[in-house]
């Protein structure tokens, strides 16, 4: 419980910096002297999903793959990657996971087996299909696990992508993170039948619904579908309830919302609720406060080193396009 | 072709933005033709940049409609809907997730009409908007008219101001084959002056200055960036004409060459990716039909970057352009 606690705290303290050092924000990390914001563009945040990415991927080891969505940060946290390196990439400094190039919506760390957050809905799903079939074929004991909205549910990909796991039997588990929004849309008008479970039962992969919110829940639930795809099973998905607490995007403030859907949601926040259970082990709250400073300063030095991280280089934007004809940029 | 009258006593100048001028433009045509409907992922809300303001409640969701995140399904919903008889405005979001409905747009849309002899007519209108959309990176700050113009079956528009955004999305919706309609996502917020009484018919330039040292054709936001660029020339002595094509196909030859062989130096610019972009095919068709002398401006064949040293990169500046002018009238 204490790693799972500590995971789902160090995400939320990650994303509540980066949001004050977005666009709308008002930190001393908010707007620069210049004007600008030290995280720029679309930022898309998990607050309020976090018992999501950290009870499945405590399951994962190193080697395992692990694909994403637009709003990614929370699966890279919890997949291993460093946090430091990520506020870099948000700030778009030479220190950042892709050097700059990607920012928040690409955001990726290929060491711990985290192959990108993607700025097109669905498109992880496919790619978390072929990494499988990789490991597969090369005999490999790694598994992938693929994590998408409940809005990606309804683009082809993810039918195809289900259909390939299925039929290869391939070592993947999808976790649908069903926030009940996409974008400004709420998802179930525009879903017909109950949704990802059912999808996956009628092409042959067993599934699990769980409490999104509930890290324990998730964990173990998780945990069960990890068994069986490492032990060759063939694919499974999780459903995961969960909630879109802010925006969309951070500058979203989401007014096409009822007001009491929020507030409902948020008696069930998912560090609360750990919180609670926490405290019935170890009723000591200093435990717990320590872990939480812990992760605020974890992030007060990733905020201070990405502040004084050097920019990309202008001629870095001509690198790793590619390498036959690399140099002819006209 | 002739375009229908607007309704009387509507033609006094309002300044508009550029994404109202063109919710009123849909709102118009609805009005005029109950056979017009809109279809595409938060429409209903008015759209993500406001292009769809207001529509849903005048026109219900019955013609507005609301669909999933499901641009292939979208797509090709669009030209069923336009097969039996309606005329859809098909809405992307933006050029990139256009292509997660390609097939739909380049195998069936566009060759309909042509591979059924001329039985099906599909009179769609595909919103993609294009463009470098700050600190967007690489999924989402594409220009990819050039894809679209290569292809038989489709007509290309690329509006650079309030009042073309009006008109020529008009022009697009009474059209009766499928539009290409690609706004730039940096104009949305543009105020200009739009009247509603003004036809622009596809196919047609815009000539914005007058000026016979040499010829410059640009589209889109490049045209106001080169508005600036003739400014500085201006100061310079230099008298750059410049022409925006707003229509890509079909493309204005008539006024381009004209003013070429008027000039003798064409410098096309554009802000997508110079390699195989348009620009060479106005570049080869002027050197071809006049003999004049031609350089071309574009973006390096590089993905857009994150950090804004990258972005900028592949942005095209008006000093970039006064140097390019120099140089051939050296
Ligand atoms: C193919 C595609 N279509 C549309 C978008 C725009 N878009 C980005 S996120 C999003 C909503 C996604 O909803 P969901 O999958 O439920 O994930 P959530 O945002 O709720 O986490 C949309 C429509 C996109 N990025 N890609």
């Amino acid at each position: 419980m204490t790693g799972l606690y500590r995971m789902m705290v160090r995400i939320r303290a990650f994303e509540n910096a980066a949001e004050a050092a977005s666009q709308g924000g008002v930190s001393a990390y908010g707007k620069a002297a210049d004007g600008t914001a030290r995280v720029r563009g679309p930022l898309h945040l998990s607050t309020g999903q976090e018992a999501v990415p950290a009870g499945a991927c405590a399951h994962l080891r190193r080697e395992d793959y692990l694909t994403s969505t637009h709003r990614g940060h929370g699966h890279t946290l919890a997949k291993g990657a460093d946090l430091g390196r990520m506020m870099g990439e948000l700030f778009g400094r030479a220190t950042g996971f892709n050097g700059g190039k990607g920012g928040s919506m690409h955001i990726a760390d290929f060491s711990v087996g985290m192959l990108g957050a993607n700025g097109v809905v669905a498109a992880g799903l496919p790619i978390a299909v072929g990494a499988a079939h990789a490991q597969k074929l090369q005999g490999r004991d790694a598994i992938t696990v693929c994590f998408f909205g409940d809005g990606a549910i309804n683009r082809g990909p993810f039918l195809e992508a289900l259909n390939w796991a299925g039929a290869y039997r391939l070592p993947v588990l999808f976790v649908c993170e069903d926030n009940r929004w996409s974008a400004t849309t709420a998802s179930g008008p525009m879903t017909s039948g109950p949704g990802a479970s059912a999808r996956a039962h009628s092409l042959g992969l067993p599934t699990l619904q769980v409490d999104g919110n509930d890290v324990q829940a998730v964990h173990e639930a998780a945990g069960r579908l990890v068994a069986e795809v490492r032990g060759g099973a063939g694919p499974r998905l999780l459903q995961a309830l969960t909630y879109r607490v802010k925006g969309h995007v951070s500058v979203d403030l989401a007014g096409y919302r009822d007001p009491a859907e929020l507030q409902a949601a948020l008696q069930t926040d998912p560090i609360a609720r750990a919180r609670r259970r926490c405290l019935a082990l170890e009723p000591d709250e200093r435990v717990w406060n320590a872990i939480d400073a812990q992760a605020e300063q974890e992030v007060a030095a990733a905020l201070a080193a990405a502040e004084a991280a050097p920019w990309p280089t202008a001629d870095q934007a001509f690198t790793d396009v590619q390498t036959t004809g690399a140099g002819q940029w006209h | 072709m002739a375009l229908k009258p607007s309704p009387a006593g509507d033609t006094a100048l309002r300044t508009l933005s550029y994404a109202q001028a063109a919710a009123l433009a849909v709102q118009r045509e609805m009005e005029a033709d109950t056979h017009v409907v809109v279809l595409g992922e938060d429409v209903g809300r008015g759209g993500i940049f406001g292009q769809y303001q207001g529509l849903q409640q005048r026109f219900g969701a019955q013609r507005v409609i609301d669909t999933p995140i499901s641009e292939a399904a979208i797509m090709g919903a669009g030209v069923g809907m336009a097969l039996a008889g309606l005329r859809p405005v098909v809405e992307m979001r933006v050029v990139d997730f256009a292509l997660c409905g390609l097939d739909e747009l380049v195998n069936q849309a566009a060759k309909n009409r042509f591979m059924f002899g001329g039985q099906g007519r599909v009179p769609l209108v595909a919103r993609l908007p294009i463009g470098i959309w700050d600190s967007s990176a690489a999924q989402h700050s594409q220009s990819l008219e050039a894809w679209f113009a290569h292809l038989p079956g489709l007509t290309v528009v690329c509006p650079s101001t309030a009042q073309d955004n009006h008109s020529l999305l008009r022009a697009a919706l009474q059209c009766g084959d499928p539009v290409v309609y690609m706004e730039h996502k940096t104009l949305w917020g543009q105020p200009g002056e739009v009247d509603e009484s003004l036809a622009v018919p596809l196919g047609r330039a815009a000539v914005r200055r007058e000026g016979g040292d040499l010829t410059l054709v640009s589209w889109s936001r490049q045209a106001l960036v080169c508005e600036e660029a003739c400014a500085q020339l201006a100061r310079q002595g230099i008298h750059a004409g410049l022409i925006d094509l707003r229509t890509l196909w079909p493309w204005d030859r008539e006024t381009v060459l004209g003013a070429c062989a008027r000039s003798g130096r064409l410098l096309v610019v554009h802000e997508a990716v110079q390699a195989a972009g348009f620009g060479a095919e106005i570049a080869a068709s002027a050197a071809e039909a006049t003999g004049c002398r031609v350089r071309r401006l574009g973006a390096p064949r590089i993905p857009v970057g994150y950090a804004p040293v990258l972005e900028a990169q592949s942005r095209v500046s008006a000093d970039q352009i006064v140097a390019t002018a120099r140089e051939m009238l050296a």
